[in-house]
């Protein structure tokens, strides 16, 4: 378990970029002003669940659910950081 | 040999719609020739090209010319362009493009505007001091921002604006872009006709990146900056369009698909016609398309070159204009025996005081057209 305190928020993709899935690359990217960004299973699946609607704590419980594993915590918070350093996701003020 | 299975889609599809433009620029890329040029696509034949580059994987569409608000179907394409599943990017001037036009691209689901700076006027040197072109960008930006579409700022730089860039940089985080292209001029097209003219000096490239890291550091995130150091004075090639028919397929207002939007001057090249083939025959089978992919075609020093998977050679049109053999390797690079070339242009840039503009109009188009036949 990580010593971190959780992420707390809804993330949102940012307005600029458009997720979306590529039946050619049978996989989820991230478009943008003249750029894309393939992703992998992974980071697919938690930016697929970057609606706006759902919490930090939600998606990793629907993750770990959908997949039926478990201890995803780090794993997700450890992307969603990267993701949003990026500058790929919102957090809209609670 | 390149196999088919080797060669990724065309991520990139550049739909030039129109050579028609309101605006005369000499750094302009289009093909000097472009007044013989009339034969425009129809729109059905346009989203024809859409419907066969998507399913085979493009994602990035950009509206391109020539100015493609010229054409009256733009909205149109736009919307065909978003409903097959495109990210739908807007190359313009920003000239013809008013309140109700930016609703219905809005609408009709336009993803992004990049907005170049070029001049309007015939008066290159009053670049920035042109208020007539100021003002217009101004009002155009405004438009953007205020339909919430990301926008990208492109000015090409040259040695009659490189000295203002500053300035430029300080006037796109003003106006709130996301983005700055200080796109150097490549020269192909009317820039090659107007090189002479318009390559910097040493030593206005030297202050222009001194300038641009001090601007990054202060205006932070607030603009991503993009400037690179022409291949000219590096020494080194590009890896020009991510390597022939990698990633990019440009398609011309007549219909002719290209690698890049310069190789159509390239001689001893039938490149095809989405008129009468199709974009899967283009893209996976042509030969014009799979002359320089992979690394077979190069030359030495490339062929036992380390360097050869990261430039790829450089660039094809480059390499014909400066040597007449598009096969060649590329002369910005300084271990290509014609690197001299390059140098002697870079020379040259700081001895000439100032040459005569060759404006792109359709006019000097003939005329250089006939001077060169």
């Amino acid at each position: 378990m990580s010593d971190r305190a959780p992420m707390i928020g809804y993330p949102n993709i940012q307005k600029m970029y458009r997720l979306q899935w590529e039946d050619v690359q049978q996989s989820y990217v991230l478009l943008f002003p003249e750029g894309m960004v393939k992703l992998n299973q992974s980071a697919g699946e938690i930016l697929k669940r970057c609606t706006g609607k759902l919490s930090v704590i939600e998606i990793i419980a629907d993750l770990e659910s959908t997949f039926a594993v478990s201890n995803l915590a780090d794993d997700v918070e450890g992307f969603l950081a990267y993701a949003t350093q990026s500058g790929w996701l919102h957090w809209p003020e609670q | 040999m390149t196999t088919v299975q080797s060669i990724t889609p065309p991520f990139w599809l550049l739909a030039e719609l129109t050579y028609a433009c309101p605006l005369h620029c000499a750094f302009c890329s289009n093909p000097v020739d472009f007044a013989q040029l009339s034969n425009e696509l129809s729109t059905q034949q346009w989203v024809g090209v859409f419907e066969q580059a998507r399913a085979l994987g493009s994602v990035q569409l950009g509206f391109s010319g020539g100015e493609p608000l010229m054409r009256k179907d733009l909205d149109e394409l736009v919307g065909e362009g978003h409903r097959l599943g495109y990210y739908t990017n807007l190359i313009t001037s920003g000239i013809g493009l008013n309140e109700q036009r930016i609703k219905t691209l809005k609408d009709q689901g336009l993803d992004h505007i990049q907005l170049s700076f070029q001049d309007s006027t015939r008066e290159i040197n009053d670049f920035l001091s042109s208020t007539k072109t100021f003002d217009l960008k101004r009002r155009v930006a405004d438009l953007i921002k205020a339909n919430e579409f990301p926008m990208v700022l492109n000015c090409v730089i040259h040695r009659l604006n490189i000295d203002h860039i500053g300035t430029i940089i300080d006037m796109a985080v003003e106006i709130g872009a996301e983005f700055l292209e200080l796109a150097n001029t490549q020269y192909y097209g009317w820039a090659y006709l107007n090189r002479t003219a318009l390559i910097p000096t040493r030593e206005q490239l030297r202050h222009a990146d001194d300038v641009v890291r001090q601007r990054r550091e202060q205006h932070g995130d607030r603009i991503k900056i993009i400037f690179v150091i022409p291949d000219y004075f590096e020494g080194r090639p590009k890896r020009c369009m991510n390597g022939w028919a990698s990633t990019f397929l440009s398609i011309s207002p007549d219909g002719t698909a290209l690698p890049c939007q310069a190789a159509k001057m390239l001689p001893g090249f039938d490149f095809p016609n989405v008129r009468d083939t199709s974009i899967q025959d283009i893209w996976y089978r042509n030969p014009a398309m799979n002359r320089y992919r992979g690394d077979s075609w190069m030359p030495e020093p490339c062929r036992s070159c380390p360097e050869k998977s990261v430039d790829l050679g450089g660039c094809r049109c480059q390499a014909f204009l400066l040597t007449g053999d598009s096969s060649a390797t590329d002369p910005a690079c300084n271990k290509s025996p014609d690197h001299h070339r390059v140098v002697s242009v870079v020379k040259a840039a700081s001895e000439v005081q100032s040459k005569p503009l060759i404006f792109r109009s359709p006019e000097n188009s003939r005329l250089q057209t006939i001077a060169r036949s």
